[in-house]
């Protein structure tokens, strides 16, 4: 039973991170029908940039309060992915926003060669020890059961920055202008919505939530380096798919889905299999359940509810 | 090269005339001379050089007559494919054999172009068990390889650390796939049971679910075939998950760098293997460091006494055979034996050293200290 409820912690915590970022690649491809592969490495660069701004406060105020730097870092990370967000958009992706839907895509592709090439310029191939500021001295809920107050803070600050974005979306201006220009950005336009600044506003966002999921990723496990972003994002893509790409509640539950699924997976996949399958298959696990969804629901599980799209 | 091949064959030709009795018998070495493991490079030819001289010194004849022994020495670089060019290198200037090189990856191409030259080589460096499974009949190794390391951890595992039920995770690469299986074999011929076995990947963070399915086999000791930047995470996520069992790693974790990833989660029941012996520890360490002091005024790396020892199985084997010709001395190589620095130097069949020292560290202090 211990075990049981370990794991479903486990899916949780991974899952509420691939939630996050999913929430970016989905509006992305919500409004401009783009998947930004580079999302995955803008997670590498808050997660750097964060780092680099601790040890500058470490160096600076050493007597600083954990907490504190903390916040700081982390202001400054989503300040720098924001950045980052908007001049990818700005300088790699407007130009091609008519042009053939494989080229944006090829694009893409190409931003997340050049941001791990940087980061591995500026911050050197090695692994890097990640500050854990926040505590990972175990709590023991209940009896055999491990959480340390770094998962609990992932999951409850993913949740508010879901219900958050689930706001900005639902109830804003810029986010009605959000869902206009999902829905069809030429009629938005003539509607008066300012559509290229809408599209950069998504951007911006989504790296703003990469940011934290790249501090919180890299905080939990304690590590941190150039390519740290590339599987994250390749698994948040796939819970963007399961949820229904383009669809927010859809990446949220896509991504704890792939989190538990994961973590059962690679728990019981060998009582599930009477020992045919161990835990090297644990990934096919996940992409079964994908191969599952898409056959008899092509759009994911909660599907693109074109109205429900931003 | 063939301006060098030309030299080398002048002062060949000069030191013939000059001392008309002597034979000249090259030997080549090959190791990393720049780059970041140079040092380790440097070591290893040094190893070499000093068993040269010292025999040089002491006088040796081969078949009656008297012979002098000289150093080719060649940088690889650690790169492949510079490997095999200074292999071809070394077999063009014509060396009886070679001492090299120090990475498996350059050992391994390289033993081919020896191969097809005719001409024995011994790594003192090289661990993976590839290197002598290629059917070539002049490979050998004076360092234990990765089989009789995973040896010792499971005997480590189960004799010293008393455990009954191990868990064994690997990292799918061919190197922590072999460790962790001859880690397996061990474990259980020694008497315990392994409790888990699981996989994760060379590119993984996350390690939860399998460490909480570990976890519920309750094991003594856990033993992870992989590099450190997985094993560090490990040992970390393991303190999260509140497991208190023992950790074990191979090679790959016992670095400075195992130490900087898994931070406060390091104990004193952590452990890691490396292949060779401490110097101390070897019968002649403290003589082989004063010689190794005086000749060079620094202090022995690594691979320095392995290199001697390698050097002294080819000089002994040719005056066995009376003839400094391969094909005349490689039986002779195949059947050595003696007390060399690192300890009793014979060979298996296929090569390997018999009875390979392997050295189990624990963390200490923030370091990894030898026990």
């Amino acid at each position: 039973m211990e075990t049981l409820i370990q794991q479903f912690i486990n899916g949780l915590v991974i899952g509420s991170v691939y939630a996050l970022i999913a929430l970016g690649y989905t509006m992305v491809y919500g409004i401009l029908g783009l998947i930004n592969f580079a999302h995955g490495d803008v997670l590498m660069v808050g997660a750097l940039v964060a780092l680099q701004t601790m040890m500058f406060l470490m160096g600076m105020a050493p007597g600083m309060s954990p907490l504190v730097m903390l916040a700081i870092a982390l202001l400054v990370a989503i300040v720098v992915c924001m950045l980052l967000g908007f001049t990818m958009e700005r300088l790699a992706y407007r130009r091609l926003r008519n042009a053939p839907r494989l080229a944006p895509l090829i694009t893409a592709i190409g931003v997340s060669f050049l941001l791990q090439t940087i980061a591995m310029i500026i911050w050197g191939r090695n692994y890097h020890t990640y500050p854990q500021l926040i505590s990972t001295t175990p709590l023991q809920p209940i009896e055999g059961v491990f959480v340390t107050p770094v998962q609990i803070t992932i999951v409850i600050a993913s949740a508010a920055l879901m219900i958050g974005l689930l706001l900005l979306v639902n109830r804003t201006k810029i986010g009605r202008a959000m869902r206009a220009t999902a829905e069809n950005h030429r009629v938005a336009s003539l509607m008066g919505v300012d559509t290229n600044a809408v599209i950069a506003f998504t951007f911006v966002v989504g790296a703003a939530l990469a940011a934290v999921a790249g501090v919180m990723f890299a905080s939990n496990y304690g590590i941190a380096h150039y390519g740290m972003g590339f599987m994250p994002g390749l698994k948040a893509f796939t819970a963007a798919v399961l949820g229904g790409i383009g669809n927010l509640g859809g990446a949220m539950l896509g991504g704890v889905m792939l989190g538990l699924v994961e973590s059962f997976g690679a728990g019981y996949i060998e009582h599930l299999t009477f020992g045919f399958l161990n835990s090297s298959y644990q990934d096919i696990f996940a992409f079964i359940i994908l191969g599952l969804v898409l056959i008899f629901r092509p759009t994911g599980l909660l599907g693109e509810r074109v109205s429900d799209r931003a | 090269m063939k301006q060098t091949v030309v030299a080398v064959a002048v002062m060949s030709i000069g030191l013939g005339a000059a001392q008309a009795q002597e034979t000249v018998v090259k030997l080549g070495s090959a190791a990393p001379l720049t780059g970041t493991i140079a040092h380790l490079g440097k070591d290893l030819e040094n190893g070499t050089r000093l068993a040269i001289e010292t025999i040089n010194a002491q006088g040796v004849s081969i078949g009656g007559k008297k012979v002098k022994l000289e150093l080719v020495g060649e940088d690889d670089q650690a790169d492949p494919r510079t490997g095999t060019t200074v292999a071809q290198r070394l077999v063009d200037a014509g060396v009886k054999g070679v001492v090299g090189h120090l990475n498996s990856g350059t050992s391994i191409p390289a033993s081919r172009i020896y191969d097809q030259g005719g001409i024995p080589q011994i790594s003192p460096a090289s661990t993976n068990p590839k290197l002598t499974l290629q059917n070539f009949k002049g490979v050998f190794r004076t360092i234990a390889n990765d089989v009789q390391q995973g040896g010792a951890l499971g005997n480590f595992a189960v004799k010293s650390l008393g455990a009954k039920k191990v868990a064994i995770i690997d990292d799918r690469t061919a190197y922590g796939q072999g460790l962790a299986d001859e880690t397996e074999k061990a474990v259980k011929a020694a008497g315990a049971q392994v409790v888990a076995r699981e996989f994760t990947t060379d590119k993984a963070t996350d390690f939860n679910a399998i460490l909480t399915k570990i976890r519920a086999a309750s094991p003594d000791v856990i033993f992870f075939g992989g590099m450190d930047a997985q094993a560090g995470p490990m040992l970390r996520q393991l303190k999260q998950l509140g497991v208190n069992a023992k950790f074990l790693t191979g090679d790959g974790g016992c670095s400075p760098e195992m130490i900087k990833l898994a931070g406060d989660a390091m104990t004193a029941t952590t452990y890691c293997s490396m292949a060779g012996l401490p110097l101390d520890k070897m019968p002649g360490g403290a003589a082989f460091r004063d010689q190794y002091k005086k000749r060079f005024g620094g202090e022995v790396q690594l691979y320095a006494p392995y290199a001697y020892d390698a050097t002294m199985a080819i000089v002994k084997a040719m005056e066995k055979a009376g003839s400094p010709e391969p094909s005349k001395y490689l039986p002779e190589l195949k059947k050595s034996n003696f007390a060399g620095v690192t300890g009793n130097v014979s060979f298996d069949d296929k090569g390997d050293i018999k009875e390979g020292a392997v050295t189990i560290y624990s963390f200490k202090d923030g370091n990894w200290v030898p026990m």
